[in-house]
């Protein structure tokens, strides 16, 4: 009877070990477009970029602020609406212990300069020339603004433009 | 638990055909049988011993051979309704054009029937997935149940069979003997059956002869193989298991690799070749396929470089260089665990412009202005007082709003730039509007123009990169496969028995898993050597026997 | 003569030789079992000696068509299918040792003869390799691949000989007529390569334009004259028949009209056949069967499976992917000519299993070798010419 009893547990944990498989390979493969490398709560991946004017932003450095990134092209048209409006916050905020840097993808500093001039961008703008903090954030459709808080950890990862009042809300969520 | 036991004592589970001591068949319908069934020795498959509960019944439906074989089949059928139109993955689809509406075009109704159905992605549906699934469950519950009690009755083997066991086995013979002349029968046997390399075991009176006895477990060998494979393609759904990236890099860029964290690459050049006539056959030459001339190879020429250690993401200094190397097709760049593969190209992107700044009137030319697409200047100083401004730059332009002129995308397919002429005759500086085939003058018409001369191109490489953890496993899994396979396929498991009997006769009886035609071969060289009792195949007599008896109706009807 | 020139001629008397052998073969198994046994085996002796000539013959074309091009000449159809129906012949030669069974050779040696005819039919210009195509790997996965499928093919030879002696082919019954099916697809074959070869040798060719599903003008060249129009056709080619129909963009109209010129003169010679021999085909040649133990034909079936399986294994999956791997990035990538390889070799894990366990022998797994060797031939005509993959040698 033991000898029984000892076989249908074998039996029963063989079987389900194996279906578990099976529906995590099923759901996987479904899902399988959708992975992302970062979640909310991950910790952001340190980054070393010089901007504009030459001066080196190294993301840990940032400890004990909320930091948010903007990532953008010339040729983006949301990018380019939502540019003015993260300066005015920019203006509001910089003194509250709140970073913001724009990261441009891989374009040439006269377009990127240019640019920023005739936007009146003040805060400070890198250019990613190797796409290496794109690719480490995982970034695919522009813009992408990745929010920070003082701790190093992602807050939120909003893909898409983002309006005046979104912006406000989003730093004062970081705001330490 | 029910049980049989044997009249020699030993108590059997239910199910068993033959006794697992003494081999007597113990239904009645072995018992009818002319020849037992040797498979799995006559032992009680597992699932046939119990079938009550929920899960032994799961269990039992995966055990049966019927259904593996049929899930294979299912499988096979499946798979090849695959290929009636191409998958999904091999359809060219332009960006914004739906992949539904590529089927329709191309296929008509069918291929939107095929599409509907789900058919244009089936290996990677969920069914398809769970076929290969139960597959493998089969797989595992078969071996399971039929190899244990193989393993066991093997091992457990006795040289001592009842008669009705030897008597049964398709190989079969008998002779009257002195006991004498049967002991020297026994010792010639073991003698020319251990030059025939087989492992002979005797007992009182008794002889077994074995060969190849391993052969019996290559099945369940393979199946382990199988298995491990399986499971390293699942392995591969786990994050970090598996790169797959794509990079589009140009000649003379330098950019981090997707996937391939604190590596970079710089691309020296890309090369595309066909085959020169001289490089081909004369006859091919003259044929009507050489019309098209044929692609020879594909290269990128790269360097790969490493970050210095802890360096984070966006700190090129002090790049290391790693490796140079040629990515060409079959001829990956490996390095870490991860390969670049050369899998696309595009030829001739606009790299350089060059441009004469001219005098209308004259012609003449104050010098030429070199414009990197990539990295283009603020100011192109020609001499002290004569420069060009570059006052906006375009790469893509696509037309103007609100008076400005607008970019769609990064990449320089049709530049434009807006231009500040300083000359000597112009100190103020002129402005010019410049895209291809189209030049304005926004700010009033200007004596000198910016002409534009000639361009400069450079190919970009479509790079793939893998990385795949579970290469390691899928090969042991191959490994194992093959040699359960080979061993399975190739030996086969050879048994003679022989038995000395109180009424003074000699049994043999002979038993192998297959290739029957080389067992007699071994059989008919011991007879010769060793007197034995002539043997007959039980089956060809059986055979025998029907077609006479069919010929014998055939007379009837005549 | 040149380096390609003896190729080919080494080729040509391996053909022949092949024709002769199964002349001898058929010698072999003449007269009554009593009186004729003694001058059987001469004539199987002889028969496998010119055997063994051809297949070295054989492989002189094979290896000097080698040097000439400076790759393994497993790199187009012609090359493949010609290396397919030699590699038949050794495994015949591998089983005959084993068993010396000569009306094995009667049946091998004809199926390899068609399979060389066949090949011949197609382009037999060295082609440069594509950077696809230079690999050692994808060498040895070919080579191995259509190694283990030629003894596979053995098993389907055996399994023909068994169903010929087995099947009551005077009766009309469901086996009886599936197995005249065979006989008949052999014909068509045979339909083919005369279509082809009779209007090489003429020299047809008409030129047409036509407009391709992407809309792109295209010219194409026919050797048969066109029963079916391309989409939009247009004769170029003066004198030349003009397509009876036109068909739609999406099929290749050059090849269907190949196919039912196959068709046609196929049928139209089995029907000649018929006529002739005033009984089925496969009653014809029943009598060659006749003398074969059927317990030995089942187990040089199971046995050539047996051999073949592991090897097939090996180089249409194994070497396939490891190639595979190097050369696209992917061990597997669902690609039509890897899928039906996979199909190929459930199919015999299928038939493995059931012989195995299921007691599937004699007839119906003789009946199985047959329809494995049918999927084969799909692979290599079919999703070859038809289903165009990466691995299309385009025909």
């Amino acid at each position: 009877m033991e000898k029984k009893q000892k076989r249908l547990y074998t039996r029963i944990v063989i079987l389900a070990v194996l279906v578990a498989a099976i529906a995590y390979t099923v759901y996987n493969t479904a899902h399988k477009d959708d992975v992302q490398l970062l979640k909310i709560g991950d910790n952001a991946p340190d980054f070393s970029l010089v901007d504009l004017n030459g001066e080196t932003h190294k993301l840990s450095d940032y400890k004990g602020q909320g930091v948010l990134l903007n990532f953008w092209g010339t040729w983006c048209k949301p990018c380019k609406k939502e540019m003015p409006a993260i300066n005015n916050q920019y203006k509001q905020f910089k003194n509250q212990g709140v970073q913001i840097l724009g990261i441009n993808i891989a374009q040439s500093n006269l377009e990127v300069s240019s640019y920023a001039d005739k936007l009146g961008v003040e805060f400070p703008i890198a250019i990613d020339k190797t796409k290496s903090v794109m690719r480490a954030y995982n970034v695919d459709p522009l813009p992408t603004t990745v929010l920070i808080d003082k701790d190093g950890k992602i807050v939120k990862i909003i893909t898409g433009e983002m309006t005046e009042t979104d912006i406000e809300k989003y730093l004062k969520s970081i705001k330490p | 638990m029910k049980s049989i036991t044997c009249e020699c004592g030993h108590v059997n589970p239910e199910g068993t055909h033959l006794c697992e001591k003494c081999g007597r068949p113990l239904t009645d319908e072995d018992k009818k049988q002319k020849i037992v069934d040797m498979k799995y020795e006559g032992r009680a498959i597992r699932s046939k011993t119990y079938n009550k509960s929920i899960i032994d019944k799961i269990w039992n439906f995966f055990s049966s051979v019927k259904v593996g074989v049929s899930i294979i089949v299912i499988t096979l059928i499946a798979a090849a309704i695959g290929t009636f139109l191409p998958q999904v993955i091999y359809v060219n689809v332009t960006e914004g054009e739906d992949i539904k509406q590529a089927y329709v075009d191309n296929y008509g109704t069918f291929g939107k029937i095929y599409y509907n159905l789900g058919l244009t992605d089936i290996y990677s549906s969920w069914w398809f997935q769970t076929l290969i699934g139960m597959l493998a469950i089969s797989i595992i519950v078969a071996s399971l149940d039929r190899g244990i009690p193989l393993y066991k009755s093997l091992k457990n083997q006795r040289v001592r069979r009842h008669e009705s066991f030897m008597k049964r086995q398709r190989i079969f013979g008998e002779r009257e003997m002195t006991s004498a002349e049967a002991d020297k029968t026994l010792d010639l046997t073991e003698k020319k059956m251990k030059e025939l390399k087989y492992n002979v075991r005797r007992e009182d009176g008794v002889l077994l002869a074995e060969k190849g006895r391993f052969a019996r477990s290559g099945p369940y060998v393979n199946h382990l193989g199988l298995i491990i494979f399986l499971f390293g393609v699942m392995l591969r759904l786990m994050p970090g298991f598996y790169v797959d990236e794509d990079l589009w890099i140009r000649e003379g860029e330098t950019a981090s690799i997707p996937g391939m964290e604190g590596y970079y690459l710089h691309s020296n050049k890309f090369t595309f070749e066909t085959y020169k006539k001289d490089e081909q056959k004369e006859e091919f030459n003259q044929s009507k396929a050489a019309v098209n001339s044929v692609a020879k190879n594909y290269q990128t020429d790269v360097v790969l470089y490493k970050a210095k250690d802890n360096a984070v993401a966006g700190d090129t200094t002090d790049l290391k260089q790693v490796l140079h190397h040629a990515i060409k097709v079959n001829e990956p760049l490996k390095y870490d665990g991860f390969a670049l593969y050369q899998m696309d190209f595009r030829l001739n992107e606009l790299k350089a412009m060059n441009f004469n700044l001219v005098n209308k009137k004259t012609g003449k030319s104050l010098g030429e202005v070199n414009i990197n697409l990539a990295d283009p200047k603020k100011v192109y100083n020609l001499d002290k007082q004569t420069k060009v401004e570059l006052k906006g730059y375009y790469p893509t332009f696509s037309g103007f709003e609100d008076g400005e002129p607008q970019s769609e995308s990064p990449v320089p397919n049709n530049p434009a730039f807006i231009f500040k002429m300083y000359t000597p005759e112009t100190p103020k500086g002129e402005t010019s509007f410049v895209a291809i085939k189209q030049t304005l003058e926004p700010l009033g018409e200007t004596k000198y123009k910016m002409q534009f001369a000639n361009i400069e191109t450079r190919n970009v490489s479509g790079l793939t990169i893998r990385k795949d953890k579970t290469l390691p496993i899928l090969a042991l899994g191959g490994i194992i496969f093959m040699i359960g396979v080979v061993m399975g396929s190739y030996w086969s498991h050879r048994r003679l028995w022989l038995q000395k009997t109180v009424d003074g006769r000699l049994m043999m009886a002979a038993h192998t898993n297959k290739n029957w035609f080389s067992m007699k071969k071994d059989l008919d060289t011991v007879t010769e050597f060793a007197h034995l009792p002539n043997w007959v195949d039980q089956q060809d007599d059986d055979d025998l026997k029907k077609k006479q008896e069919k010929e014998k109706e055939g007379d009837n009807t005549l | 003569m040149s380096l390609i020139g003896l190729s080919g001629t080494l080729l040509f008397i391996a053909f022949i030789a092949y024709l002769v052998a199964t002349l001898f073969f058929g010698g072999a198994i003449k007269g009554t079992k009593q009186d004729a046994s003694k001058s059987n085996k001469k004539w199987g002796k002889i028969a496998i000696t010119i055997t063994i000539i051809g297949f070295i013959a054989n492989l002189g074309y094979f290896i000097t068509r080698w040097i000439y091009a400076g790759h393994a000449p497993v790199s187009n159809m012609f090359e493949f299918t010609t290396a397919f129906g030699m590699f038949v012949v050794g495994a015949f030669i591998l089983i005959y040792f084993i068993y010396r069974l000569p009306s094995l050779g009667l049946f091998a040696l004809p199926i390899a003869i068609l399979i060389i005819a066949y090949a011949s039919m197609f382009p037999r210009e060295v082609t440069p390799l594509i950077p696809a195509l230079k690999s050692y790997w994808l060498y040895i996965h070919v080579i191995t691949a259509a190694i283990g499928e030629s003894i596979l093919a053995i098993s389907a030879v055996a399994g023909i000989i068994y169903l010929l002696k087995n099947i009551d082919t005077s009766k009309r019954t469901k086996s009886s007529i599936w197995l005249e099916v065979v006989m008949y697809a052999a014909v068509l074959v045979i339909g083919f390569v005369i279509v082809t070869s009779t209007f090489r040798i003429m020299g047809y060719e008409a030129d047409f334009t036509y407009v391709d599903k992407n809309g792109a003008q295209q010219e194409i060249t026919y050797n048969t004259p066109a029963l079916f129009g391309m989409h939009q056709y247009e004769l170029k080619s003066s004198g030349k028949m003009e397509p009876l129909a036109e068909m739609p963009a999406i099929v290749n109209a050059k090849k269907l009209t190949t196919v039912v010129w196959s068709v046609l003169v196929g049928t139209i010679l089995y029907g000649l056949i018929r006529l002739i021999l005033r009984k089925s085909i496969s009653r014809f040649i029943q009598p060659l069967a006749n003398r074969a133990n059927l317990q030995l034909l089942d187990e040089i079936g199971y046995r050539s499976v047996l051999i073949g399986f592991p090897v097939f294994t090996l180089g249409a999956l194994i070497f396939a992917m490891i190639w595979a791997q190097e050369a696209w990035s992917r061990f597997w990538g669902w690609d039509p000519k890897e899928v039906w390889a996979l199909i190929t070799w459930l199919f015999y894990a299928a038939f493995l299993h059931l012989r195995l366990s299921k007691g599937w022998q004699g007839e119906k797994s003789a009946w199985l070798a047959v329809i494995g060797f049918v999927i084969i031939m799909f692979n290599l005509v079919a999703v070859n010419l038809i289903i165009a993959g990466l691995h299309s040698y385009a025909g």
